[in-house]
C-alpha cells in the first residue's frame, strides 16, 4: 500500500472534497473507525492475512494479460488487468476481504452493505460467510428484480437481502437505507461502503485496499517490459473504486495519463445520463463533499446508465479532486459505446466483460495515442451478470 | 431578542416543539399549519424543508419529504411563504433539513433569508458541530440565527460538552440513535430510553443551556417522560402521521382557504390536546 500525496489531511479532504457530513448519531462510529484504520491496515499483522486472502481465497495476483488482437486493431499495446477473475467475478473482493478483516479487529460482530448491480452484495456475503458473521445488504427494489441471480447468490451465502422501496428503489436509495441501519446500530455493526465513497476515512481506506490493482500492475508490468509504469491507464467510474485502486501507485508519477470513463447513459446532453464529473456541481451527499448531479436547489437527480453498477449520481471525492487539480481525464461513454466494445472485445479476445468495464474499453477509438505506446485497462468485472442486457442488445441488432 | 431564547426565559418546563415538512401534505399547507400550531398552543415549531435523500429520517419523514419535493417545494417557495406570515405569526420558528439544500442555496444567503423570514433557529443533522464552528459559525451568530446541535446517546462527555458549548437556544437530546420515529410504536419500553446518559446530563450540566428531548417522542405518556429530563420534547413523526390520517388531499374536496384552515386549527388543537393531557 503506497503512501501518496494524494492521500487526505485530517479531516478527510482532498483538496475541498471530502469530509465528514454525518450526523451525531454517526459520530462515535465514524470517529472509531477514523481513529483505527490505518494503525490497523498497515499493521504487519493484518497485511500478512489481507495478502493470504487475496493469495488464497480470491486468486491474485489476478493476471496481466496483453491482449494482441485488441492491439493490432490499435496500434498498440493494451494490457487487460484481469479483475474479472478474482473469486465473484469483480474488483469488489479486494476491498470487502479487507473490510471484513478490519471488523473483525474491531470487535464488530454484523456486517451490513449496500448494493448495485449486486457485485459488492455478493463480495460482502461472501467474506460474511468466510468470517461466519451476519450480513444484511440493501439493495434497491428495483435492482433487486433486474439482477435476481446475485440475489439467489447473496442469499444462498446466508446474507438478509432487504429490498429499499424509498426513493426511486436504486443503489442511492440503497445507501441510504444501509446508513440509516448504521444509525440504528450504533455499537455491534460495521459498514462495507462498496467504493470510494461516504464519509472519511471510507475514501481513503477503500482506495488504500484497492490499491492492490495498481501495485501488481507495476510489478507485472517491470517483469514484461522493464518498466514499472504505463503510458496510460483507463479504467470506468462509478464511485470510483477500481479507478482509484488501479490509478493509485501511478498518481505521483506524471509520465502515466489516467483516464476514466464514466456512464454517459443516453448521452451527457440527454436527462438520461450518469456523467456525474462533466455534468455534476459541488455538493454533499452520503456524507461527502464531491460532484454531485442535482437541481439547483440541491435535489440530487436520479441518475441513469445500462450498468447498474455505474448508476450513481455522485462520485468519489478523490476523483473530483483529481479532475479538479487535472491529474485525471474523465470522459463521458455512452450505452451503445460500452456495448459495441462488449462486443468487440469478447469477438477479439474471447472475454465477455461486465459492462461497467466495457465503459473503459469504450474509451480505446477515443484516445490520440502515440504508436507503441503501453496501455492497460482494468477489466473490473465479468459479464456474466450482464447477460440479460447483452442478450436483448443482440436481438435487437439482428432485427 | 432572539424568540427562541425569549421561551426559555418564560417557560422552563413541558416545552412543546413540534416539527411538519414544508410543503405536505400540500404545498400550500404551510402557513396553515404553522398558524394552527400557534393557535393550539404548541411553543416552537420547526419547519423541515425537504431534501431528496433524508439518511437521518424514518420512513414517515422520508414520505412526507418525498411528497413536498413532488409538491413542488423548494427552498425560495418556502421562504416567501414564510415571509408572508412574518409579520402575523409570533411563535419562535426553527427551520431543519439537510446541509446539501442549505450549500446549494448558499449558506450566507439562507441565513439573511432566515433573518428576513423571522426564522429564529436553523437544525442541520448533517453538518457537524467542527465544520460548522470552521466554516459558517460567525455567519449564524453575527445574524442572530441559533444553530442547535444534537448530542445523541453514545455521544462522549466531552464531546457533549463541545457540542453544547457550540449549539445556541437550546441542545436537541435524542433519546436514543436511531433515526427518527423509530420508536413509534405503543408499549415500548419507555422509561429505558428517556433516562439521560451521563454524556446528557454533562451536555446540560452548564446551567444555562435549555434541553429538548427528540427522536421517539410521541404522546402524552413519552412526552411527560421526556419532560422530567428535560425543558420539553420535540414531536415529528407523530404529528406528520396524524397529518396524513386526518387531513384530506385538497383535490377531494376543494376546500376554500378558510375551510382548510378551520380543518387544519381543528387538527392541530386535538393533537397538541392529546400531547399535554
Amino acid at each position: 500500500m503506497n503512501k501518496s500525496r494524494f492521500t487526505p489531511d485530517a479531516d478527510g479532504y482532498y483538496g475541498e472534497f471530502g469530509g465528514a457530513y454525518i450526523p451525531e448519531m454517526l459520530v462515535p462510529n465514524i470517529t472509531e473507525l477514523r481513529d483505527n484504520y490505518l494503525r490497523i491496515i498497515e499493521s504487519e499483522e493484518f497485511r500478512n492475512e489481507f495478502h493470504e486472502l487475496l493469495r488464497d481465497y480470491s486468486g491474485r495476483p489476478t493476471p496481466l494479460y496483453f491482449a494482441k488482437r485488441l492491439s493490432e486493431k490499435y496500434h498498440t499495446n493494451v494490457y487487460l488487468k484481469r479483475e474479472d477473475l478474482n473469486h465473484t467475478g469483480a474488483h469488489k473482493i479486494n476491498n470487502t476481504i479487507g473490510q471484513v478483516l478490519l471488523a473483525e479487529k474491531l470487535g464488530k460482530k454484523r456486517i451490513i452493505a449496500e448494493t448495485g448491480a449486486g457485485q459488492h452484495g455478493v463480495a460482502t456475503a461472501t467474506v460474511c460467510a468466510l468470517k461466519g458473521l451476519e450480513c444484511v445488504v440493501y439493495m434497491g427494489a428495483l435492482d433487486v428484480d433486474r439482477q435476481a441471480p446475485n440475489v439467489i447468490k447473496m442469499k444462498m451465502l446466508g446474507a438478509t437481502v432487504v429490498p429499499v422501496e424509498s426513493g426511486n428503489k436504486t443503489l442511492k436509495d440503497a445507501t441510504n437505507e444501509a446508513m440509516r441501519d448504521w444509525i440504528n446500530h450504533p455499537d455491534d455493526t460495521y459498514y462495507i461502503i462498496g467504493s470510494v465513497v461516504g464519509p472519511h476515512p471510507y475514501p481513503d481506506l477503500v482506495s488504500r485496499l484497492q490499491s492492490v490493482i495498481s501495485d501488481e500492475i507495476s510489478v507485472q508490468l517491470n517483469a514484461r517490459i522493464g518498466r514499472a509504469y504505463p503510458d496510460y491507464v483507463m479504467a470506468c467510474v462509478g464511485g470510483g473504486s477500481n479507478a482509484a485502486g488501479g490509478f493509485y501507485a501511478f498518481l505521483d508519477n506524471p509520465a502515466v495519463k489516467l483516464i476514466g470513463a464514466e456512464a454517459a447513459g443516453l448521452g451527457v446532453n440527454t436527462s438520461k445520463t450518469a456523467a456525474t464529473l462533466a455534468l455534476g456541481q459541488t455538493g454533499i451527499l452520503h456524507g461527502s463533499k464531491s460532484k454531485l448531479i442535482q437541481d439547483q436547489y440541491g435535489q440530487v437527480i436520479e441518475p441513469y446508465s445500462i450498468s447498474a453498477g455505474l448508476d450513481y449520481p455522485g462520485v468519489g471525492p478523490l476523483h473530483s479532486y483529481l479532475q479538479a487539480i487535472g491529474r485525471c481525464t474523465y470522459i463521458p461513454v455512452t450505452d451503445q459505446e460500452a456495448l459495441d466494445a462488449a462486443m468487440e472485445l469478447t469477438r477479439l479476445e474471447g472475454i465477455i466483460p461486465a459492462l461497467e468495464s466495457a465503459h473503459a474499453l469504450a474509451l480505446l477509438p477515443k484516445l490520440n495515442w502515440n504508436p507503441g505506446e503501453e496501455m492497460v485497462i482494468i477489466l473490473s468485472g465479468r459479464g456474466d451478470k450482464d447477460m440479460d442486457t447483452y442478450s436483448k442488445y443482440f436481438d435487437h441488432e439482428s432485427h | 431578542m432572539n424568540r427562541i431564547d425569549e421561551l426559555f426565559l418564560r417557560k422552563q418546563k413541558s416545552v412543546l416543539s413540534v416539527y411538519f415538512t414544508a410543503g405536505y401534505p400540500e404545498l400550500t399547507d404551510t402557513a396553515l399549519i404553522i398558524s394552527g400550531l400557534e393557535q393550539a398552543g404548541a411553543d416552537l415549531i420547526e419547519i423541515g424543508f425537504p431534501f431528496s435523500d433524508p439518511v437521518a429520517d424514518g420512513p414517515v419523514i422520508q414520505a412526507s419529504s418525498h411528497q413536498a419535493l413532488i409538491n413542488g417545494m423548494n427552498l425560495d417557495i418556502l421562504f416567501d411563504q414564510l415571509r408572508k406570515i412574518k409579520e402575523t405569526s409570533r411563535i419562535p420558528k426553527i427551520m431543519m433539513g439537510y446541509f446539501n439544500t442549505v450549500y446549494q442555496f448558499k449558506v450566507d444567503r439562507f441565513i439573511n433569508h432566515c433573518v428576513e423570514c423571522g426564522i429564529d433557529g436553523v437544525i442541520i443533522p448533517d453538518l457537524p458541530p467542527e465544520l460548522y464552528e470552521k466554516d459558517y459559525r460567525l455567519l449564524f451568530e453575527s445574524a442572530g440565527i441559533h444553530f442547535i446541535c444534537l448530542v445523541a446517546p453514545q455521544t462522549s462527555p466531552d464531546r457533549a460538552k463541545y457540542v453544547a458549548s457550540l449549539s445556541r437556544g437550546f441542545i436537541y437530546l435524542l433519546t436514543s440513535s436511531s433515526t427518527t420515529g423509530n420508536n413509534y410504536s405503543p408499549g415500548i419500553n419507555l422509561p429505558h430510553p428517556l433516562i439521560p446518559s451521563p454524556a446528557l446530563r454533562s451536555a446540560r450540566g452548564r446551567g444555562v443551556m435549555p434541553a429538548l428531548i427528540g427522536f421517539g417522542i410521541h404522546d402524552q405518556e413519552t412526552f411527560e417522560m421526556a419532560c422530567r429530563h428535560a425543558n420539553g420534547a420535540i414531536i415529528g413523526t407523530g404529528f406528520i402521521r396524524h397529518l396524513s390520517a386526518n387531513l384530506s388531499r385538497q383535490g377531494e374536496e376543494q376546500l376554500s382557504k378558510y375551510s382548510r384552515q378551520q380543518q387544519i386549527n381543528t387538527l392541530c388543537e386535538n393533537f397538541v390536546n392529546q400531547i399535554r393531557g
